[in-house]
């Protein structure tokens, strides 16, 4: 079996685009996937407009913004262009250099200060879109409405701390001004106490009955007004999202991401160059030689499976290597992932075995291969929760039949320590190293 | 050329194959003698191929047997059974070390000596001529020192001068001992070079004998004086194929 191994490897070598391609390959996607994970996502640019009067500001309670403090909230967020009008804007998002615009009104600072009066306002800001771009569209509403949503959360909490502020005039007085004149509020406790004193006093039971009646009035209003205040603040932010996480714990995003290009990249290459070149055995018409008393069928078997695990875990070798040039390789705990990378490939070079026996042809196994890896690879990444429990069962079951979850399972646990078990998803791929073969040898019967 | 004893290199009796309800080969018996060449001969699909993998061992009768002399058996496929992307020398050092020679490299050697192709030892197979393809494809089925060498349509494809070259190799081998069987659809080149032609018609072996048997099979009244190729065909039509 060695020699046959010896041969497909010097047939590997004699192919340079293929060599190529199965080193250049890894190190490209090493190359790609690396820039992603350590690259942030690009800002959009967006157009802003603010036709506030110089020297205005926006907000109320104690805390107010001028024209550069907006331009620096809504430039922290995405790239800004500054134009001078609404129609500047306009044509900036019209001609591309801008995703987006955003057109702050004159009368903006106007409304929400009205926010806290008594004749309320409904302030409003102008957003311009391209509508040619489905995508940046969706990213530039998905920032905007968190930014909005930053803002009206902040002004509810200004609201709520104002209206505060004259409920605690009303309760316990102070001074107020009013129109540039200062007004001295006596407020509820101290009537309570005024009339209760003036009670004392007053010696006609129908007027102490009428002081009585004041007097119940201004401490019942007292009692319920002193509830207002936390109301008014908890109005201002309903819920808190207190978050507790249960079970294991989850591995980072950028291991699953590793672990998911690692696996594709096995499976393309392990499985293509299986199945290519068994299905080779036949087109060179060295398939009947060699079986004709030299090696048995399950020795041939046995040495394909050979050449797609070695060069398999080379794949991942080189593929993990690139990538920790970008992000942290766990190198202390090799040993699990490459015995997990060894079993993912065993199992895929099995199933490009049974693939290449089948076909006999190597455009056809190619096709196949393809063909059948792909569906197989996309369902494997759909996330249970993301479907009804029947479907998500049909997916286990169909997943659970291709080597792909439990070598992604297997890597993804063996790349961090918080991953999954690796233990259960390598004895899923060495069955599936056995059902598969067991196919491959039923199919080079009729080779 | 055959000794003229009786010793056989290979003989086959009784032999049927099936494919489901196709029966291939019905019964036929066949034997070849050291160092004569037969030509196996007939329409198409008429079980030259399947006969000659069976005798092989490539592939299994359903019934009958087949006996060798015990110097084993080369088989010679019809398309040259290379890798194309190894050398010549390659190829040959493969089938060496697969057959467990004791002595691979020097079993190549000498393959490259009786092939002629030592000057080409280090070129890709891909890049030979078919007639050089078809030389490696007969040393690797030599390999093994066989006392019978099997060749499926081994001309087919090469010119004039390829095929009298390849001949001429084959002859040599001839020549030592060594029995030759071959499957042809060109019946000048099985009446040039056979000792015997064994004519095979809808799975059974309907004649046995040299190409002058054959033609006096037809008789003087279908024209003895007739090409070969005119007699097989007369042969073949009397005996009601």
């Amino acid at each position: 079996m060695r020699w046959l191994l010896l041969k497909d490897l010097q047939i590997l070598r004699r192919s340079p685009l293929q060599l190529a391609l199965l080193v250049i390959y890894p190190i490209a996607i090493a190359l790609l996937v690396g820039f992603a994970l350590t690259r942030g996502p690009e800002q959009s640019t967006v157009a802003l407009y603010n036709a506030m009067p110089a020297g205005s500001t926006l907000g109320f309670g104690g805390e107010e913004l001028n024209g550069d403090e907006i331009k620096k909230q809504l430039c922290d967020r995405v790239d800004c262009i500054e134009a001078d009008s609404t129609d500047q804007a306009s044509d900036l998002v019209e001609s591309g250099e801008a995703t987006a615009a955003v057109v702050v009104p004159e009368d903006l600072g106007d409304k929400i200060a009205s926010l806290a009066s008594l004749n309320p306002q409904r302030p409003e800001i102008e957003v311009i879109v391209n509508g040619s771009s489905a995508v940046e569209n969706e990213i530039v509403d998905d920032r905007i409405e968190a930014m909005l949503a930053e803002a009206n959360q902040l002004i509810a909490q200004r609201l709520a701390e104002g209206a505060r502020e004259y409920l605690d005039l009303i309760l316990d007085g102070g001074e107020f001004s009013l129109l540039g004149q200062d007004i001295s509020v006596l407020g509820l406790k101290n009537s309570e106490k005024v009339l209760t004193e003036v009670r004392q006093k007053v010696n006609d039971p129908a007027d102490r009955a009428k002081l009585d009646q004041a007097i119940r009035f201004a401490s019942l209003a007292t009692d319920n007004l002193d509830l207002a205040g936390p109301i008014l603040t908890a109005i201002s932010e309903p819920v808190v999202a207190n978050k507790t996480e249960v079970g294991d714990e989850a591995p980072s995003l950028d291991t699953f991401a590793i672990a998911v290009t690692a696996a594709f990249a096995l499976m393309f290459v392990t499985v293509l160059l299986v199945a290519g070149s068994l299905a080779l055995e036949k087109e060179e018409n060295a398939f009947t030689r060699l079986t004709a008393g030299l090696v048995s069928r399950g020795q041939i078997l046995a040495g394909k499976v050979g050449l797609g695990t070695i060069v398999g875990l080379a794949v991942v070798v080189i593929l993990l290597a690139g990538l920790s040039v970008f992000v942290s390789i766990q190198w202390s705990r090799a040993p699990v992932w490459l015995l997990s990378s060894l079993l993912g490939a065993a199992a895929f070079a099995a199933v490009g075995a049974a693939l290449g026996a089948a076909t006999r042809e190597v455009r056809a196994a190619t096709l196949a291969a393809v063909m059948i890896c792909l569906p197989f690879a996309l369902l494997s990444l759909i996330p249970d929760d993301a479907v009804g429990p029947a479907i998500e069962t049909v997916i286990s079951v169909v997943t659970a039949a291709f080597p792909f979850r439990p070598a992604l399972d297997a890597l993804t646990g063996g790349l961090e320590l918080s991953g999954p078990s690796v233990w259960l998803p390598m004895v899923h791929l060495l069955i599936l190293v056995a059902v598969y073969s067991g196919f491959a040898r039923i199919a080079l019967r009729r080779f | 050329m055959a000794d003229g004893t009786s010793r056989k290199a290979l003989s086959a009796n009784g032999i049927v194959k099936r494919f489901g309800e196709r029966e291939a080969l019905r019964g036929i018996g066949f034997e070849a003698h050291p160092g004569e060449v037969v030509a196996v001969i007939g329409p198409n699909g008429a079980g030259k191929t399947t006969l000659l993998t069976i005798l092989a061992g490539i592939a299994e009768p359903d019934a009958g047997a087949v006996e060798t002399s015990g110097g084993g058996v080369g088989w010679v496929p019809q398309q040259a059974a290379l890798y194309r992307r190894l050398t010549v020398s390659e190829n040959l050092l493969l089938f060496a070390r697969l057959q467990g020679h004791d002595d691979p490299a020097a079993r190549v050697e000498q393959m490259l000596e009786l092939t002629g192709l030592g000057v080409r030892r280090d070129d890709q197979v891909g890049s030979l001529s078919g007639g050089n393809q078809q030389r490696i494809n007969i040393a690797i089925g030599l390999m093994a020192n066989p006392s019978v060498l099997l060749l499926d349509e081994p001309s087919v494809g090469l010119d004039p001068a390829q095929r009298a070259r390849l001949w001429q190799f084959i002859l040599g081998l001839v020549a030592d001992g060594t029995a030759v069987v071959f499957s042809t659809h060109d019946i000048q080149e099985a009446e040039r070079y056979a000792e015997r032609i064994f004519v095979v018609a809808d799975g059974g072996g309907v004649f046995n004998g040299t190409a002058t048997e054959l033609r006096d099979a037809v008789g003087s009244a279908n024209g003895s004086d007739f090409d070969l190729e005119t007699s097989f065909l007369a042969f073949l039509k009397k005996e009601g194929h």
